[in-house]
């Protein structure tokens, strides 16, 4: 049995210790908006945050995540879909599929949260996650925007 | 007004309407034939459109959303014609076993060609112009009035000598009993107000909160996970593996083989099963091709360049004379490699079979292929068999031709009668079986006069038919004539210049690796031969490229039109800043005109920075001008990775790539800045998702000559050594 803090509940998951977190909320929890799509950290569609930073959640055993670390997914994000991210997000229709999106949106608020005005060098940096449709230019635009409307 | 009585259309399920997008669950649920959702509250007017009493409407999509925005450009066709209100439109995709059993009332399901919107313009519009005469009708019957005294606007019905009203809502369910109006007329696009419009999509607000349901997401009740694992080498099969190593491992519940190459496991969950998949002592008979590699493929492709025998595709003049006579003659090979699509959704789907029924959820361009694909799978006749299609993480092509993942569902599925099972491939599966690009080469021979005018142009491709294996039914006397994609002589992919001697033709040679159409397909390696080509004959003949350009293209005054807007916006007329090198590329592809202009650097013959590319696009009619930015925006991500990194390489008869540390894709730190211009210019409808991506790879290619006086002509830019920075 292993205890974790997701989106803000307290849930025990009957799993083997090194199922990777991914997984665990995807087919233990249901929560389905966390992606696979490489499963060797390489793409960041699975990306979610666990204590305010970004982790790629398919190549993390859960028997590794520190006790009471706090796990929040792209349900949890914002209790409305009104992160200022995913607004901006809608506003200039940056999803094309959409499957990389929630990785993207979960690494863009982190970003956000330490760097409320991050300059296109550090979107570079901190953005690294795979879009195969190729909305890298409208999600440049969309932290810019999200980022302009912080107080 | 003349009428044909549609008796078929009151059977329709109207309930399923009842689940807005055909997303939630209510739309998976019939198992057999429950009752529909809300029946008596939506009311189908027609095959298009379905309206509820609160004048929400629901329009039928058949085309397949999947990043590109085409179920937004429907819904916005059909709405026009209706006069709907546009804030309460939401949409549906109809299953294709409805279709069958419907007489393909919705038409073709395919979404590839970029033809999903240039395809189905008309019939969908006639759809929603139709849909609006019986709710007219239904309400002048009401007001024992004239249909001809009423207007409509945003569901609104106005009877004009009274100034009566009523509302789409009130009037659905009589207008759904009338019979279909015989014939309708289209509105011109010049008068359009939701069509040709940039409205925002209608996709948006699940794909930002993780609540958008994709193929990989479905949870039925009772559902098992399948992971696979097909024989490396292609051509191979499947010899025999040992259940007993892992039959115990947590979660299993079976092991099966999958037709004569595979072998999958089934466990509660995707990540046992895969695990156990990982386990799985298995051996294979690689049979034929154990030996084959990209050394040898290029090997014989190069002896194709040369060979005596090839399929012409387009001829004028004499070629012979015209390089004979050549003041200067140019000649130079290319090289365009395999290359994988990489969704970032990888292949997937859901299964549920009895020996009655057999239902399949999944990402799909094409309903009617998966429906062909499951019942071929499941043993029954498609009337006992249906799909329901999620919107794609990705298709590209991957998900048109090819159902090799709903066979493999479906196979799986057969072996636990009743119980749903979800197939998931892992991304090392699904790099290493695809359907890939084919491999080709070109050589290039082009006769220049004393003025360094082009008289002659000489094309020989050497490799890989898609339509040979994929649709060999199509090919012409033993001839792919759709390897001459932007080299045609007139059609969709015309080739854009005047040119009086000319010979293109096709040595085919084709390696054991699948093709398949892959974004942009042929246009991809061909305008890079074409364009890149181009420059080295403008270089030769001394001549500035866009100048070189225009006169070729004074017969043809769309593509000028392009070629001057990008030239343009990119002040072509004034130096670019020092150690920046611009370059041009220009075609016609999907019945759509397209030209870019890049600018790059290159410093220490290493590191690349593609600075800006500007890109236009006519594409006849815009239904969504915003939707086609984007996909103009995306394409060049897509065809940009495929010129700095894509390739698939064969070694012992597999590919060598399993994953995306090997098989690199453009990040958005290399991202150049991409300004777009959509120009259309009337009176066609072109393609949108696909044709720009073709004049991506070439304008970057020759922006790196004008900048380093260094031609590339081997796709991908890594293996010479170029890094984007
Ligand atoms: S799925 Fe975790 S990084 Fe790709
Ligand atoms: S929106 Fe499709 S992969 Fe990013």
């Amino acid at each position: 049995m292993v205890k974790l803090n997701v989106n803000g509940e307290a849930v025990d998951l009957d799993v083997e210790e090194d199922t990777p977190l991914l997984w665990a909320l995807r087919e233990h929890l249901d929560l389905t908006g966390t992606k696979y799509g490489c499963g060797i950290a390489q793409c960041g569609a699975c990306a979610v945050h666990i204590d305010g930073e970004v982790v790629l959640s398919c190549a993390l055993p859960i028997d590794s995540i520190p006790k009471g670390a706090k796990i929040v997914t792209i349900e949890g994000l914002s209790p409305k879909g009104d992160h200022p991210i995913q607004k901006a997000w809608v506003e200039l229709d940056v999803p094309q599929c959409g499957y990389c999106q929630p990785g993207i949106i979960m690494t863009a608020a982190a970003l956000l949260a330490k760097n409320p005005k991050p300059s296109d060098a550090e979107i570079d940096e901190a953005i690294t996650n795979i879009c195969r449709c190729g909305t890298y230019a409208r999600i440049r635009q969309g932290i810019h925007r999200a980022a302009g409307r912080r107080v | 007004m003349t009428h044909t009585h549609d008796i078929t259309r009151r059977n329709f399920i109207v309930g399923t309407a009842a689940a807005g997008a055909g997303l939630t669950l209510g739309f998976y649920a019939p198992l057999g034939g429950t009752a529909p959702l809300a029946a008596e509250q939506a009311h189908e007017v027609n095959a298009w459109v379905v309206v509820k009493p609160d004048d929400t409407v629901v329009i039928r999509i058949a085309r397949s959303e999947m990043g590109q925005g085409t179920l937004t450009g429907l819904a916005q066709l059909v709405a026009e014609e209706l006069e709907c209100d546009w804030s309460k439109v939401t949409t549906e995709y109809p299953t294709p076993g409805q279709n069958l059993a419907r007489g393909r009332v919705w038409g073709s399901f395919f979404t590839t060609g970029s033809r999903g919107i240039r395809g189905s313009h008309e019939y969908v519009r006639q759809g929603g112009a139709a849909a609006r005469q019986l709710l007219i009708e239904a309400a002048a019957i009401r007001w024992k009035a004239e249909p001809a005294e009423c207007q409509t606007a945003a569901s609104v019905i106005t009877h004009v000598p009274t100034g009566r009203t009523t509302t789409y809502g009130a009037v659905a369910g009589e207008a759904a009993d009338l019979a279909a109006p015989f014939d309708v007329a289209l509105k011109d696009p010049k008068d359009w107000k939701i069509a040709g419009k940039p409205l925002p999509r209608l996709d948006t607000a699940d794909k930002v909160t993780g609540k958008q349901v994709y193929g990989t997401d479905i949870n039925l009740p009772g559902m098992l996970n399948a992971a696979i694992k097909a024989c490396p080498v292609f051509g191979g099969t499947l010899k025999n593996y040992d259940e007993a190593k892992v039959s115990r491992m947590p979660g299993v519940r079976k092991i099966v083989p999958v037709g004569d190459d595979a072998v999958a496991v089934v466990a509660d969950t995707w990540w046992r099963a895969q695990k156990a998949l990982d386990a799985l002592p298995v051996t294979w008979d690689f049979g034929p091709n154990a030996k084959a590699s990209s050394t040898d493929s290029a090997q014989t492709l190069r002896q194709g360049l040369e060979a005596k025998d090839a399929y012409i595709g387009n001829r004028a003049g004499d070629i012979d004379a015209a390089l004979a006579n050549a003041a200067t003659r140019v000649e130079a090979d290319y090289a365009y490699p395999h290359q994988a699509h990489a969704t970032m959704e990888p292949m997937n789907a859901t299964a549920l079979w009895t020996k009655n029924k057999c239902e399949v959820w999944c990402p799909t361009q094409s309903g009617e292929a998966a429906l062909a694909a499951t019942a071929r799978a499941a043993g029954l006749p498609r009337s006992r068999c249906d799909v329901y299609k999620l919107h794609l993480g990705g298709g590209f092509g991957r998900r048109g031709a090819f159902h090799d993942f709903v066979e493999q569902a479906v196979t799986i599925a057969k072996e636990l009668p009743g119980t749903p099972v979800k197939l998931i491939w892992s991304r090392e599966e699904d790099m290493t079986h695809d359907h890939y690009h084919p491999l080709t080469q070109a050589r290039l021979v082009g006769a220049l006069d004393e003025n360094g005018d082009l008289t002659g142009l000489r094309v020989r491709i050497s490799g890989q038919s898609i339509i040979a294996s994929v649709m060999p039914g199509r090919m012409s006397s033993g001839a792919d004539m759709f390897v001459f994609q932007c080299l045609a002589k007139g059609g969709d992919h015309a080739i854009s210049y005047d040119i009086p001697n000319l010979l293109f033709d096709h040595a085919m040679h084709n390696p054991h690796v699948p093709p398949g159409f892959w974004r942009g397909v042929n246009a991809n390696q061909n305008v890079v031969y074409m364009e890149c080509f181009i420059d080295e004959l403008a270089h030769a003949a001394g001549k500035d490229p866009l100048a070189f350009r225009r006169k070729l293209l004074s017969k043809n005054p769309k593509s000028l039109a392009v070629l001057d807007a990008v030239a343009e916006r990119a002040g072509w007329d004034k130096p670019a800043q020092a150690g920046v090198g611009r370059g041009l590329a220009v075609c016609k592809a999907y019945g759509s005109y397209v030209a870019a202009c890049a600018e790059v650097s290159l410093k220490d013959t290493r590191d690349l920075k593609i600075h800006r590319i500007v890109a236009a696009t006519d594409p006849g009619v815009a239904v969504n001008p915003r939707q086609i930015e984007m996909q103009m925006e995306g394409s060049f991500v897509y065809g940009l990775s495929a010129l700095l990194y894509g390739e698939c390489t064969v070694k012992e008869g597999r590919i060598e790539q399993q994953n995306f540390d090997s098989y690199e894709v453009m990040r958005l730190a290399e991202m150049p800045q991409v300004e777009t211009i959509v120009m259309p210019s009337g009176g066609f409808w072109g393609g949108v998702g696909e044709p720009t991506i073709a004049v991506a790879a070439p304008a970057v290619l020759n922006a790196i000559f004008a900048a380093s006086g260094k031609r590339f002509r081997q796709v991908p830019l890594k293996n010479a050594g170029l890094r984007p920075t």
